[in-house]
């Protein structure tokens, strides 16, 4: 028998690019996902809860690979003790235990070990999400027909004014050097740390626009009405704010009378009382007349309420919203109305037939995204 | 590693070859590789060094990779099945960690050699799975990306639903209806008799047709099924489902031996090592590395650990076989390696751990079964028994579902009809509704599958647009 023999080697491998090839589909298949699935992520509570401020991140779950396997909750594991395990010690709560580090070959994927999660950034759920969307049937007001020069900075480098030095970029230099040379700290700025900003002038057109969003805060409005209507000015907010530099915003909160409020008030504040509506737009009408006047101002009033108004009201809503209408580029009604019962409100306002008026339903939170694709759809010229 | 220390692995792998060797071990050829950290997780992600493209592969190595980048894991080693035998080394590792890995791996490569579940592996899959790969890029090429990835896609999601049994066996043709001897007289009107002959044994059956069913019996292998019977698969398409069955074919064993091998390798290590002159560093820095690889897990069973316990306790047992033990099965002591060797050829995860997991060794490991209460992950048993038949029920067919294939005309609309074997544990229903579409994409008609949720019938349908469930 002959001897069977070994060879030890070591190649060049660096033309071998196959799995940050495959990584790069599947980063690409989780994008496609979260667009697939931006109605259910818009509404998420880690993201609409903590004032719109706090979160960086949203966790995304990689794709699954679905088979047919087993119910992973309903059937036992074998685990092991350090000796002293007895029935009914609690290894963990909810979710799934965390598995074993994965030593040893093969790629398995057992049930329960897939629950890796990819992050998006909220500014990456913002590019896809607004994307489609801008502020329908914007016009150029007469005043403000020029443009506006602005400075923008847009690039970093070497060399440049020192004015213009950009401390935060120059210290992480310093940072970088230091620690490869084994020291780290902040010490020692060499010329070659310095990092200056450039900036380009961009001139861009202004158009004055100012959305009016009313919210109606009455103790009809239960916490998933209200969810629903923050969830909705929270994306709206942000749309208009990363797309349009000159927006004004005046949040307008209401239940039987109404009040000009703060961004912090409108998101977190809840109230209670009866509800009339028309309070809020009679405010949202006078805002036009005294501030923001149609011949200056692309004018959005948008209105969240789940239905429920005075009825002796509904009359004097009509009425005003006919006459806001005629003055604002679009006007959008949400109603927030999880069991499809029948509003007041929404049937007064079916005699409206202004294709500027639009209104919406909205059952479940990932009707939200609806709302504002239909309010912010790009837009059919609807004012001549 | 410095090439001072690949020359010393070099002259450290050759001693340990003669000690596996002297040990009883028997292996093919090997071929040790030094490889980059990123290598060595592209092929824990593949499987294998070479192997088609697909994301869900990108989607292992980015995990496995980010998990070794944030130093949560380590691969150490990794080793193919084939005839000679890679093992790929990781290039950060100390040189003693190197030489752990090398003594480990040759125990693996013994094992693949000589364990029946292996006998009719491929030992050329390296090669096969490269072909494969080329093949699937150029019907890439040929037929788009997407077009590609949307197959493998499908074929991915049933690639577990085979029948290994069938392996180094001519597939019984059941579904085949034995011909009726035909006369031997030949002349040259015999069509004409043929004609004639049809006619007359159609006849009595008119009154009674018996359709023939396809499968004939239920039948496991739904790839292959799927493969032979479905209308819309183009030649390319089936090509590439065939790929993914072979190479499904291929892991098969190791699923089924996962307990045993790599306590077979971890037993061999460890005897290896102690044979090698180590310096007091290289002692320690081994003890922790092999500490590590045998550390338990409160939520999982850590094969290293276990097969590692039940190897050493067998030898023991044989080695000193007990009063009763001697008389009643006439056990002769010394015959601890023996029993071994034996074992390693004969068994795998289930057989083993049914008959050499031991009321002792339970207890001493302090196994246990836990499950989800409430919304807390509990124990909930320490029997020793049931411990053990719930270790070897989890690895009934690979611990995935048995599917059988009923019927590939229900309703003789062509529709395709799938039976759970429900034993106990349910389906994980939203996963039951993402995969059916997959199943219609390969068979082109509405699938089934019925199966057991909360103690009744239930047949899970797609129609190629919408999900239905209707108990039954």
């Amino acid at each position: 028998m002959t001897r069977p023999n070994f060879i030890l080697s070591r190649e060049d491998w660096s033309l071998h690019r196959k799995g940050y090839q495959d990584q790069q589909r599947h980063q690409e298949k989780v994008k496609e996902a979260i667009k697939k699935n931006l109605a259910d992520l818009i509404t998420e509570e880690s993201l609409i809860m903590t004032d719109g401020r706090q979160i960086i991140k949203v966790p995304i779950r990689s794709l699954d690979e679905y088979r047919f396997r087993f119910n992973y909750n309903k059937q036992p594991h074998g685990g092991q003790g350090d000796g002293s395990s007895k029935p009914g010690d609690v290894l963990g709560r909810d979710g799934d235990p965390k598995q074993a580090p994965g030593q040893g070959e093969g790629a398995g994927d057992q049930p329960g070990v897939d629950y890796f999660e990819a992050e998006v950034s909220v500014e990456e759920l913002e590019n896809i999400l607004f994307e489609n969307l801008e502020l329908p049937n914007l016009k150029q007001k007469t005043q403000d027909d020029i443009t506006v020069p602005d400075v923008r900075f847009t690039d970093i480098r070497k060399k440049g004014l020192t004015g213009n030095i950009d401390k935060k970029r120059t210290i992480m230099e310093t940072l970088k050097r230091n620690a490869l040379a084994g020291q780290p700290g902040i010490h020692g700025i060499k010329p070659d740390d310095l990092r200056y900003k450039t900036w380009e002038e961009v001139r861009i057109p202004r158009s004055n626009a100012v959305v009016l969003a009313m919210m109606d805060t009455s103790g009809s409005m239960g916490s998933f009405e209200k969810y629903i209507a923050r969830s909705f000015f929270f994306w709206m907010v942000r749309f208009l704010r990363t797309k349009y530099e000159h927006v004004d915003i005046q949040f307008i909160a209401h239940h039987t009378e109404a009040k000009i409020v703060t961004e912090e008030e409108f998101f977190t504040k809840g109230e209670s009382g009866g509800t009339i509506c028309s309070s809020a737009y009679q405010l949202a009408l006078d805002l036009v007349h005294q501030r923001y006047h149609p011949d200056r101002y692309n004018v959005y009033p948008f209105h969240f309420s789940d239905g429920d108004n005075l009825t002796s009201d509904n009359e004097k809503c009509v009425r005003i919203i006919r006459e806001l209408t005629s003055l604002c580029n679009i006007f959008g009604y949400g109603e927030v109305n999880q069991y499809n019962r029948s509003s007041t409100l929404m049937n007064a306002f079916k005699y409206i037939q202004d294709p500027k008026f639009k209104t919406i339903l909205i059952r479940e939170k990932s009707e939200v995204y609806k709302a504002l694709t239909t309010f912010f759809a790009r837009s059919e010229q609807l004012v001549s | 590693m410095t090439n001072e220390e690949i020359r010393k692995l070099e002259a450290s792998i050759d001693q340990m070859m003669k000690l596996a060797r002297s040990f009883g071990l028997d292996f093919y050829e090997m071929r040790f590789e030094i490889c980059p950290a990123d290598i060595i997780y592209t092929f824990g992600a593949y499987g294998m060094p070479t192997r088609f493209s697909h994301w869900s592969f990108g989607k292992a190595f980015h995990r496995m990779k980010m998990q070794y980048d944030f130093g949560l894991s380590r691969i150490y080693e990794l080793v193919i099945n084939s005839d000679p035998c890679y093992a790929f080394l990781l290039d950060g590792n100390t040189l003693i960690q190197n030489k752990l890995v090398s003594a480990h791996v040759l125990a693996h490569c013994d094992f693949f050699k000589n364990n029946a579940r292996f006998a009719h592996t491929s030992r050329y899959m390296v090669e096969s799975m490269a072909v494969s790969a080329d093949r699937i890029r150029s019907y890439e090429i040929q037929y788009g990306k997407n077009a590609v990835e949307e197959l493998l896609d499908a074929a991915l999601a049933i690639q577990e639903h085979i029948d290994p049994s069938f392996v180094g066996r001519k597939r019984p043709r059941e579904d085949v209806v034995p011909k009726e001897k035909k006369p031997d007289v030949k002349s040259p009107y015999q069509d004409l008799w043929d004609l004639d002959r049809s006619d007359r044994k159609e006849k009595p059956n008119q009154e009674e047709p018996v359709p023939q069913k396809i499968p004939a019996r239920p039948e496991k292998d739904l790839v292959l099924f799927i493969m032979e019977h479905s209308k819309i698969l183009t030649d390319w398409q089936r090509d590439v489902l065939s790929m993914i069955r072979d190479e499904m074919l291929y892991f098969w064993p190791q699923l089924e031996t996962k307990i045993m091998n790599e306590g077979w390798a971890t037993y061999w290590h460890l005897r290896i090592m102690r044979e090698l002159d180590l310096t007091e560093e290289e002692t320690i820095d081994f003890a922790r590395m092999h500490a590590g690889v045998v550390l338990p897990s409160r939520t999982s069973i850590n094969p290293y650990h276990v097969g590692l316990k039940m190897w050493e306790d067998i030898e023991k047992r044989w080695n000193n076989p007990t009063r009763e033990e001697r008389e009643r099965w006439g056990r002769q002591p010394g015959k601890g390696r023996e029993k071994m060797f034996e074992i390693r050829e004969a068994e795998s995860d289930i057989s083993f751990l049914r008959n050499y997991l031991t009321k002792d060794l339970v207890e001493e490991m302090d196994l246990y079964l836990y499950q989800k209460v409430g919304n807390e992950w509990k124990i909930v048993e320490k029997d020793w028994e049931k411990v053990r038949d719930q270790l070897c029920a989890a690895r009934v067919n690979g611990g995935f579902p048995v599917l059988l294939v009923q019927d590939g005309d229900y309703l003789r609309n062509g529709e395709l009809y799938i039976k759970h074997e429900y034993e106990g544990v349910e389906l994980d229903i939203k996963y039951v509704e993402k995969t059916l579409p997959y199943v219609h994409r390969l068979w082109g008609r509405p699938v089934h599958l019925e199966t057991v949720l909360e103690n009744r019938s239930v047949l899970f349908t797609y129609d190629g647009k919408k999900s239905h469930r209707k108990f039954l």
